[in-house]
């Protein structure tokens, strides 16, 4: 059997991870493979630490990806980014929003927030993309718009075109009003200028 | 239609299990479905009331949830309802004597089990419940199982008049797949058939009934032996062969794809005959299940041998990661998995939300003195976490009244001048806390009860209640009016507060006087959840950075949208060290629920009057 796309989508509750995964997985269902997706959330809507597999291909039977197999990583915090690297593969992409979110732990002082965890990330053997997709989103108005500008910036490292994860963002939003479709478009158009512009770093 | 046509005219769906049982009850004509939310089954009923001809609740409990469904199977009705791993137990008195009667419409009873406990209090495995009410448990392995297996469990529980259990793990229910839907059925209603010696369940009658259970426990053990649902994979590889079901087939086939297995679609009864002679044509035969020993036992009571849980985990979910090294262990073939080293992450336990109505009511509790705090089950159950630690006990669903009552009634002199308080939901007082208040006033318990009506099940979502005054389809319905309740309940009118949670003087005031009264007391709060549309955002708030003096009062609140910018330690006049914390406000999380403000002694909090910013946050 052919192998399986294994893509991690990892962050922390309300951010839309499962949504962004959600789409890549319409994606490669209009690519025509076997999709499963699932996600390990701890009551999500609570803050709690997101992590969605994504696994495609000609038959995915467990919808888990084991750890150190992950080709593809989109972090939309970059603590998560740092936890879950485990389970990417040597040499796979990890896409970073470098817009920390400190949890109430971390605010009240029981726990520290990584120092530089781009740097931190840098010690593996990964391509790491990382940008401020937080405040590009703020920027754009809106921060629920990370979520369209991470999927623009992943949509290059995908096994199939661009232009077909674009189509599965809109799809999404089509019933939503021509004015989210818009914002979501140029999200995800920002997502992909700011990948482009961003050196990657690879080991 | 053939097969092509049929194929064309249903396109594949990608849902997870809970939509695929939804979907499963629609088109096999069931009528009625219940349930009360609970993780991992909540989205079945969400998705069930989306559909118009079919009848759908959101019950007081799984009991009641249960007995719904049961009454729809006697009038002649396909029935289902949903339920996570806890809530069986809540159902459990109505299961074991249904299991007498029998169905007359197929009657369906679907249970999630939360394997690895995402969000429950205890670990269970509800397949025990087949064994225990001599009923009938299929398990599907992903959606397009899930969607097949439901549309069959209605079939077979008329063919057997007998309630099926659909059991789900988290790994069903939450996992999205393509399924392939096939012809929707339509089942009208039966006449009621009275027949009182088989539905009236009085000694005399059940009695009667206990020998044809039996009699049909024989006959479905042989319907397993030949079941469709229990399927042999050979495989190429003789060395080890595995007998499992459920989630856990998806990971074993994934870790062993050449291995021979049976796959148990309908588990209990087990095909024991079929998998005796597999098991003969297998050196080492390895039964996989999720959570319990329970096929593992059976088949060594029936002299087949095995391995099972002394090679693999008994906790948590089985995935690839877990089950190969433990083969591979069995084989002697162990070897290491090379992966990236961990990195020491700070833990991100969940906590309540911005603005969440709870936090003013924790920051209280948190500051009220020589207290002894029984919890419940729901979002506020997080108040047992910082920075408020502010919960000392949480058992099951509605127990905080009936163990606050214990604790009072046991307490040893040591305790005596503590101050009993029982924090509970509204939803959760309705599900099983009502009783338990009707102990503390019958029996004269001195407990002051925190109700925190937020108007809604917030733990699941949102989902809607009898305090939310909307049902499961968002149409207008009775509201529950707490205070009312609680006096029928023997509450005395003047120990009853209705409170705003967000005015903490208010708060702190009838929880300082109610807490020295020595009678039973409630403190109900009058905010809705966050999360729901009665939720009324206001204009987010700021820090003036020059005026923070970084005192951290306002942190103590536990707001996720506060943020410490800078941390110092200050020695004091008096020689002792103290650490201020300057914050800032997340704005664009805020809601501006005015909270913070009223802890900020230096009062730097200040609503961010920036419209053009705020008009941009409202894009929707």
């Amino acid at each position: 059997m052919k192998p399986i796309t294994n893509i991690m989508v990892v962050g922390i509750g309300g951010q839309g991870v499962m949504t962004a995964a959600d789409i890549i997985s319409q994606a490669a269902i209009m690519e025509g493979h076997d999709v499963k997706k699932t996600e390990v959330a701890g009551m999500a809507q609570r803050g709690g630490v997101v992590t969605s597999h994504v696994r495609f291909g000609e038959k995915v039977l467990s919808p888990s990806i084991p750890p150190g197999t992950a080709d593809l990583m989109l972090a939309f915090e970059p603590a998560e980014a740092l936890r879950w690297v485990t389970h990417v593969k040597d040499q796979a992409t990890v896409m970073v929003n470098t817009y920390p979110q400190a949890p109430p732990v971390v605010s009240i002082g029981l726990f520290d927030y990584p120092e530089q965890p781009e740097t931190q990330l840098q010690s593996h053997p990964i391509e790491l993309i990382s940008f401020d997709a937080g405040s590009l989103s703020i920027k754009l108005g809106d921060r629920r718009l990370v979520n369209s500008i991470m999927l623009g910036a992943i949509a290059k490292q995908l096994p199939f075109s661009p232009e077909v994860l674009k189509a599965a963002l809109l799809t999404r939003f089509k019933d939503k009003g021509e004015k989210l479709l818009a914002l979501n478009e140029t999200a995800f158009k920002a997502g992909q200028q700011a990948s482009q512009l961003t050196p990657r770093q690879a080991k | 239609m053939s097969a092509a046509e049929q194929v064309k005219n249903n396109p594949r769906m990608f849902i997870s299990g809970n939509e695929a049982v939804a979907l499963a009850a629609r088109d096999a004509g069931c009528r009625v479905a219940s349930a009360y939310p609970g993780t991992p089954s909540t989205e079945i009923l969400e998705y069930i009331s989306a559909y118009p001809n079919l009848y759908s609740e959101w019950s007081i409990n799984e009991k009641v949830s249960l007995e719904v469904a049961i009454g729809a199977s006697l009038a002649g009705s396909r029935a289902l309802c949903a339920m996570k791993h806890v809530g069986m137990n809540v159902a459990s008195d109505a299961l074991m004597t249904q299991t007498l009667i029998g169905a007359v419409g197929g009657l369906v009873i679907v249970v999630a089990d939360d394997v690895g406990l995402s969000s429950s209090q205890n670990e269970q495995d509800s397949r025990y419940w087949g064994r225990f009410a001599h009923l009938p448990v299929l398990e599907p392995s992903d959606s397009q199982e899930t969607y097949d297996i439901t549309r069959f469990a209605f079939g077979l529980s008329e063919q057997y008049a007998v309630p099926v259990i659909v059991r789900l793990t988290t790994r069903i229910c939450h996992v999205k797949g393509l399924v392939q839907l096939s012809t929707p059925q339509i089942k009208e209603g039966q006449k009621f058939n009275k027949d009182a010696s088989r539905f009236v369940m009085v000694p005399g009658n059940a009695k009667q009934r206990i020998p044809l259970m039996l009699e049909r426990d024989k006959t479905l053990a042989n319907f397993s032996e030949s079941c469709s649902l229990n399927v042999i994979e050979q495989g190429d590889n003789r060395s080890v062969g595995f007998i499992t079901s459920g989630a856990a087939y998806c990971h074993v086939r994934e870790a062993f794809p050449d291995a021979p297995l049976i796959k148990l679609g309908l588990s209990h009864p087990a095909p024991i005959e079929l998998i005796r002679e597999f098991s003969q044509s297998i050196d080492k035969l390895v039964v996989i299940e999720e959570v319990e020993p329970l096929l593992e036992t059976e088949l060594r009571a029936a002299g087949i041998e095995l391995f099972g849980k002394d090679i693999v985990p008994r906790i948590g979910e089985l995935t690839p990661t877990v089950i190969t090294p433990a083969i591979e262990r069995l084989l002697g073939k162990e070897k290491s998995i090379a992966t990236i080293g961990m990195t020491d992450v700070f833990p991100r336990p969940p906590t309540m939300c911005v603005a969440c109505p709870h936090l003013g009511i924790y920051y209280c509790l948190s500051h009220v003195k020589n207290t002894i705090i029984a919890g419940d089950i729901g979002c506020y159950t997080l108040g047992a976490g910082h920075p408020w630690n502010a919960l000392d006990t949480c058992i099951s669903m509605g127990a905080s009244l009936s163990v606050a009552q214990g604790i009072d009634k046991g307490r040893s002199e040591e305790d005596a001048n503590k101050n009993v308080i029982a924090v509970i939901g509204d939803s959760t007082f309705l599900h099983m806390g009502m009783q338990g208040l009707l102990d503390i006033t019958y029996n004269k318990g001195n407990i002051t009860i925190l109700l925190l009506d937020n108007r809604a099940v917030g733990m699941t979502g949102g989902q809607n209640a009898p305090s939310s005054g909307i049902d499961i389809h968002g149409e207008t319905t009775i509201q529950v009016d707490f205070r009312k309740l609680c006096e029928a309940l023997g509450v005395k009118s003047e120990r009853i507060h209705e409170l705003n949670p967000y005015e903490l003087p208010t708060l702190f005031k009838a929880l300082r006087e109610e807490v020295k009264v020595k009678e039973p007391s409630v403190i109900i709060t009058n905010q809705p959840c966050v999360l729901t549309e009665r939720y009324a955002k206001q204009p987010p708030l700021t820090v003036e950075d020059d005026k923070c003096t970084g005192c951290s009062n306002c942190l103590d609140v536990g707001c996720p949208a506060i943020l410490v910018t800078k941390r110092e330690t200050v020695v004091k006049p008096n020689g002792k060290e103290k650490e201020l914390s300057f914050v800032k406000i997340d704005t664009a999380a805020c809601t501006g629920c005015n909270l913070c403000i009223n802890t900020c002694a230096p009062d730097a909090i200040i609503p961010l009057i920036n419209v053009d910013y705020i008009n941009a946050m409202e894009v929707k």
